[in-house]
């Protein structure tokens, strides 16, 4: 039981966490940018004041439309509440591996694409065609970097390959490499940030993300910009704890999840950084160089599979 | 083989022994000719940082005179002289189109896994580590040809030329500890022969059809005007 209400408490971190990330990481850009930027928690203010406005609807909306930010919101909390945040010892991870997360990451996004299209305005379906586009070529490249993982860890639970990297002492293994690089360049097209996508603008040629969300007011845009920032945190804790997962507590003692705690909010802050110098030094590259992109995400997630298996296990 | 035995020297060599394999993919999808000759560069500096390291940690200590001979030829002079000549023949923003990028690449990563079933035997007879570099070095070799039959430019052919002696160079310091001195010598005096040799080629190319893109030297006639 207790495990259970951990886990409840983790993922209601994960909601609590994810404005914070983002907030972090606009502020980091804009003192990059020598701008004072907004405060670290603004993206909650946001949230607060777009669930107090009135939710206005157009006209062709169906019910598909109001019904899709509840979808997309709730598959991506149920994603994020199989990672391992703060602790390996999670009910949620046992139930659902990594396959599973990824089915959850495709039903919101065939939600997000659906709901685009579903006004009738140009900009929504431009938006879902693209993000069915980049997300057709991201999947792969992310199962890929996963089951290289899995591979060495013989398990596709992600408490398990974190627990694996734990044991005995830390190797250097190409394959995780590899996988780390794919899984980074999969995360920046799936969570939409600079080199494919810019948050951050409503200019009608290059926006994806945005142009899909368009449409929506009040509470179900907040839902939406939740989901976004949700899915942000998500991908950050899947490559922070199984790259580098020293200090994730292993059972639910109060002391080892403190520390847990506290080594987890650093190694996110620092990927945040990581994330604010890329999307300051990187422009945004042409909509048709993105597969270019994605392509080298699939070459070096089978780099990372093959490396598993010719220099790590090959004897 | 479990990684646990291994030391955290002989780890190393396995991480760059990876990154060779993957920098012969960057010069196979790069386009850009001064790039590709900075991913040969990258290429020949780390089979050099391979062969130091795998003579640190097997003590064979006339390798280091093969690594320095390797960072000294692969890593500077070569691609110092191929980065003269493009820019001496003005091909410095050249950018070749390849036909099918992902195609290509794809046939690579088939390449890689056949020279790991052409391996196999030899892995399974011998315990040592290095053993399994070997299968990477063959997919070295094997990616440089393809490289030289899916390009069309002469200078690029040359690199995937050059990258086929770095992949034969690292399968003898993986698989036999190295070369003897004298054969060493005698490939590092014949490899840069020969590119002192294509430098002069590629003028006479260049002379011969006002291009280098060999391609063209498959027509019999020379048809006028209606070159791009």
């Amino acid at each position: 039981m207790a495990a259970w209400g951990f886990a409840l408490i983790q993922s209601l971190l994960y909601l609590a966490l994810a404005p914070l990330l983002v907030g972090w990481v606009h502020k980091v850009k804009a003192r990059l940018q020598n701008r004072r930027g907004a405060p670290i928690w603004q993206p909650y203010r946001d949230l607060y004041k777009l669930f107090a406005k009135e939710a206005r609807m157009a006209h062709t909306a169906s019910l598909l439309f109001r019904a899709a930010p509840y979808i997309v919101f709730v598959a991506t909390w149920l994603a994020a509440a199989a990672i391992p945040l703060l602790s390996t010892d999670l009910p949620t991870a046992a139930m659902a591996d990594v396959i599973v997360i990824a089915g959850l990451l495709g039903l919101a996004r065939f939600f997000l694409a659906l709901a685009g299209m579903d006004v009738g305005t140009a900009f929504g379906g431009m938006g879902a065609s693209r993000e069915m586009f980049v997300s057709a070529l991201a999947e792969p490249a992310m199962l890929m970097a996963v089951f290289t993982l899995a591979m060495t860890a013989h398990s596709t639970n992600l408490a398990s390959v974190v627990e694996y990297q734990l044991l005995g002492e830390p190797f250097l293994r190409p394959s995780y490499l590899f996988a780390l690089a794919a899984l980074v360049l999969v995360a920046i097209a799936e969570t939409g940030r600079i080199p494919v996508d810019n948050p951050s603008t409503h200019l009608e040629l290059t926006m994806i993300h945005e142009a899909m969300i368009l449409e929506y007011s009040g509470r179900h845009l907040a839902l939406m910009e939740w989901a976004a920032q949700l899915k942000l945190l998500l991908y950050a804790a899947l490559l922070v704890n199984v790259f580098l997962p020293w200090g994730i507590a292993q059972s639910i003692r109060p002391d080892m999840l403190g520390m847990a705690f506290v080594l987890l909010v650093v190694k996110l802050a620092l990927l945040g950084v990581a994330l604010a110098v890329s999307e300051t030094v990187l422009a945004k590259m042409r909509l048709f160089r993105v597969p270019a992109f994605l392509n080298l995400a699939l070459l070096l997630a089978l780099l990372g599979l093959m490396s598993h298996v010719i220099l790590e296990v090959g004897s | 083989m479990n990684m646990a035995l291994l030391s955290l020297l002989q780890q190393l060599i396995i991480v760059l022994a990876a990154a060779v394999m993957f920098s012969s993919f960057v010069l196979l999808g790069q386009v850009r000719l001064v790039a590709a000759i900075h991913a040969f560069a990258w290429q020949g500096f780390l089979v050099a940082m391979v062969t130091a390291l795998v003579a640190a940690s097997d003590g064979h200590g006339h390798l280091y005179f093969s690594a320095i001979l390797t960072l000294g030829l692969k890593a500077l002079l070569i691609p110092w002289m191929l980065h003269r000549q493009v820019r001496r023949l003005e091909l410095d923003r050249h950018r070749e189109s390849l036909s099918h990028p992902a195609l290509v690449i794809m046939a690579a990563l088939g390449l890689v896994i056949f020279s790991y079933w052409l391996v196999l035997p030899l892995v399974q007879a011998e315990m040592q580590f290095t053993r399994n570099i070997v299968a990477v070095s063959l997919a070295v070799v094997l990616i440089g040809l393809l490289m030289m039959v899916v390009r069309t430019q002469a200078v690029a052919q040359v690199l995937g030329f050059m990258s086929m002696e770095n992949g034969l160079f690292l399968a003898a310091v993986s698989a036999t500890a190295g070369m003897p001195l004298v054969v060493e010598l005698g490939v590092a005096f014949d490899v840069l022969v020969a590119m002192v040799l294509f430098g002069v080629f590629f003028f006479q190319i260049r002379e011969g059809i006002d291009s280098l893109d060999v391609d063209r030297m498959n027509r019999l006639t020379e048809r006028t005007g209606d070159e791009p």
